[in-house]
């Protein structure tokens, strides 16, 4: 059986800045695999390589099987097979939600209005924002954009879904609603790659945890393991640092 | 730096001199004494009869109509709308060029953003209307004089409406375009569906202002040379000015003007308003 999605060797560099330092990842299908590390570690550089958003300076990219990465393939085709859910939504601001939902459908799958539509609205029913199908994205709150967002990526019968921290823009108590769908998402056995700052998540519904620092894959494993009992001093410094966030470092010279 | 000084001493002897409400209170009581003094001595000094007479001569004002609105201003409007179209579209695609990745798109765009830019508009008028006839004789024009007109306007406001659609464009979030290509959208079909559509709705406020500088271009399509038929406003008002010796025509004709570009601009307020609360 192929991987989901395999990377390997991956390096990217904006100018002299070099973010992806040699980066393997393995994700098998109806896995759910999750990225932590600190900010600024490369986690977003490495999501946005794995469909393309980014060149990768060096490095090659499998998706079922298909080098993205190589110069011969179209890549319009291949993001089809990789659905993305960004931190601030994106949403088409100009369309209904339901324009929103059917409008790649229409115009990249060339479905036919009532197919889009059927589709489109069964994904909106999914994850439960189907009342809002003919409202705007401005008249949404955050937790049901970033839902129709999922829906909207789902639409396109992706094999793989690519989350980058789905909830960091939401008020807290949007929160819930927007991990609840992605449960259920992994429930159904949909393969996820998902960035994420929620621990309680990762350990629950990961089957790998992957923890990134300065552009490298520190350590990865079950999630027991990586986010119950880290082997790297830096893993166990960042979930410290992130599961006790009002803690005060002890090493903190005292006068 | 006076206010400075101002709050210093007001912290020191908070009563000692004007304060600075009542210092205001006295500029502007100044400023409208001006404003009435100057009034007063225009209403003195002014010749009013000789200036109704010069200006505001109801019957040369009548003669002018009703084909002041049957040929100029019908012309305006047709001339000034189809220009607009043609450089609405043709403004879109220099700006797409300005934007591509395509160097020689580019270089073509800049080029072009800048001499039309920076002709005067008269000149550009004056090439198409004498010396495009003479160099191409062999091709005609179609719909002369509409067609030479149209494109005169689109050649001219193209450049500014390039300029107005990359700005729009560039506001328009990468976001959007990311959502779009991680859809599988190529980057001609991302830039049609998603960024344009919203980049002019950003730019409506600006773009409904290009309309109004165009009503007011197209009073210079005169220098192409028309048959009366195809006088706009201005050269309408002006020609029979000259002919009668009275200015009336063209303060008609001005008025007029007043009347298309007024009710622009009140738009292009509340568009702007509109926006500044939030929602297009
Ligand atoms: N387009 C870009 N141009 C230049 N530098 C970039 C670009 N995108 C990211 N970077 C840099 O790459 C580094 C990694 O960024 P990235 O967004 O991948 O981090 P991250 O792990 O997702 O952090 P966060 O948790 O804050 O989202 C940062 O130093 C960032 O400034
Ligand atoms: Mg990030």
């Amino acid at each position: 059986m192929t991987h989901a999605v395999q990377v390997t060797g991956l390096y990217k560099s904006f100018g002299d800045l070099e973010v992806l330092k040699g980066i393997d990842v393995t994700v098998e299908q109806g896995q759910v695999v999750c990225v932590i590390g600190p900010s600024g570690s490369g986690k977003s550089t490495l999501l946005r390589c794995v469909n393309l958003l980014e060149e990768p300076t060096a490095g090659q990219v499998f998706v079922s099987g298909i080098e993205l990465t190589h110069i011969d393939v179209d890549i319009d085709a291949a993001r089809r097979k990789l659905g993305m859910v960004f931190q601030q939504f994106n949403l088409f601001g100009h369309m209904s939600v339901l324009d929103n939902v059917t409008i790649a459908q229409r115009r990249v799958l060339k479905r036919s209005k009532s197919k889009a539509t059927e589709i489109g609205m069964r994904n909106l029913e999914k994850v439960g924002v189907a009342e809002k199908a003919t409202q705007y994205p401005a008249q949404l709150s955050g937790g049901q954009q970033q839902r129709v967002a999922m829906a909207r990526a789902l639409s396109m019968d992706p094999d793989v879904m690519l989350f980058d921290e789905p909830t960091s823009a939401l008020d807290p108590e949007l929160v819930g609603d927007v991990l609840t769908v992605m449960r259920q998402l992994a429930d159904e056995g949909m393969t996820m790659l998902v960035v994420t700052h929620e621990m309680q998540f990762a350990r629950e519904v990961a089957d790998v945890v992957l923890f990134m620092d300065e552009g490298k894959v520190v350590e990865q494993g079950p999630p027991a393991q990586v986010i119950g009992n880290p082997r790297h001093e830096r893993t166990k410094s960042f979930l410290h640092r992130v599961l006790n966030p009002t803690h005060v470092e002890e090493t903190a010279p005292s006068p | 730096m006076t206010t400075d000084t101002t709050v210093a001493e007001a912290g020191s002897a908070p009563r000692a001199r004007l304060s600075p409400r009542k210092r205001k209170k006295i500029s502007l009581a100044i400023q409208y004494a001006v404003f009435a003094a100057v009034v007063v001595m225009l209403a003195v000094i002014a010749d009013w009869p000789a200036i109704q007479h010069a200006f505001f001569n109801l019957d040369e004002a009548r003669k002018a109509f009703p084909d002041i609105l049957a040929v100029g201003l019908k012309n305006t409007i047709i001339y000034t709308l189809s220009g607009y179209v043609l450089g609405f579209f043709l403004g879109l695609i220099v700006a797409l060029m300005r934007l591509s990745d395509v160097l020689p798109y580019r270089a073509i765009a800049l080029v072009y953003i800048e001499v039309f830019r920076g002709l005067p508009a008269i000149v550009v008028f004056m090439i198409l209307g004498f010396g495009v006839p003479i160099a191409f004789q062999d091709y005609e024009m179609p719909y002369d004089p509409y067609g030479t007109v149209a494109l005169a306007l689109g050649l001219v406001s193209a450049a500014y409406l390039a300029e107005t659609f990359r700005a729009g464009i560039q506001a328009v979030p990468k976001g959007q375009t990311e959502a779009a290509r991680s859809l599988g959208m190529s980057q001609g079909r991302a830039m049609f569906t998603v960024i344009v559509p919203q980049a002019i709705r950003i730019v409506i406020p600006p773009l409904t202002n290009e309309l109004i500088l165009l009503f007011k271009d197209s009073s210079l399509v005169f220098v192409i040379g028309f048959t009366l038929s195809g006088y706009e406003l201005f050269k309408f008002g002006e020609s029979l000015s000259t002919r009668t010796g009275n200015s009336t025509p063209l303060i008609v004709a001005g008025l007029l003007y007043l009347c298309l570009t007024v009710p622009l601009g009140y738009l292009v307020r509340r568009l702007e308003a509109k926006q500044k609360r939030g929602r297009v």
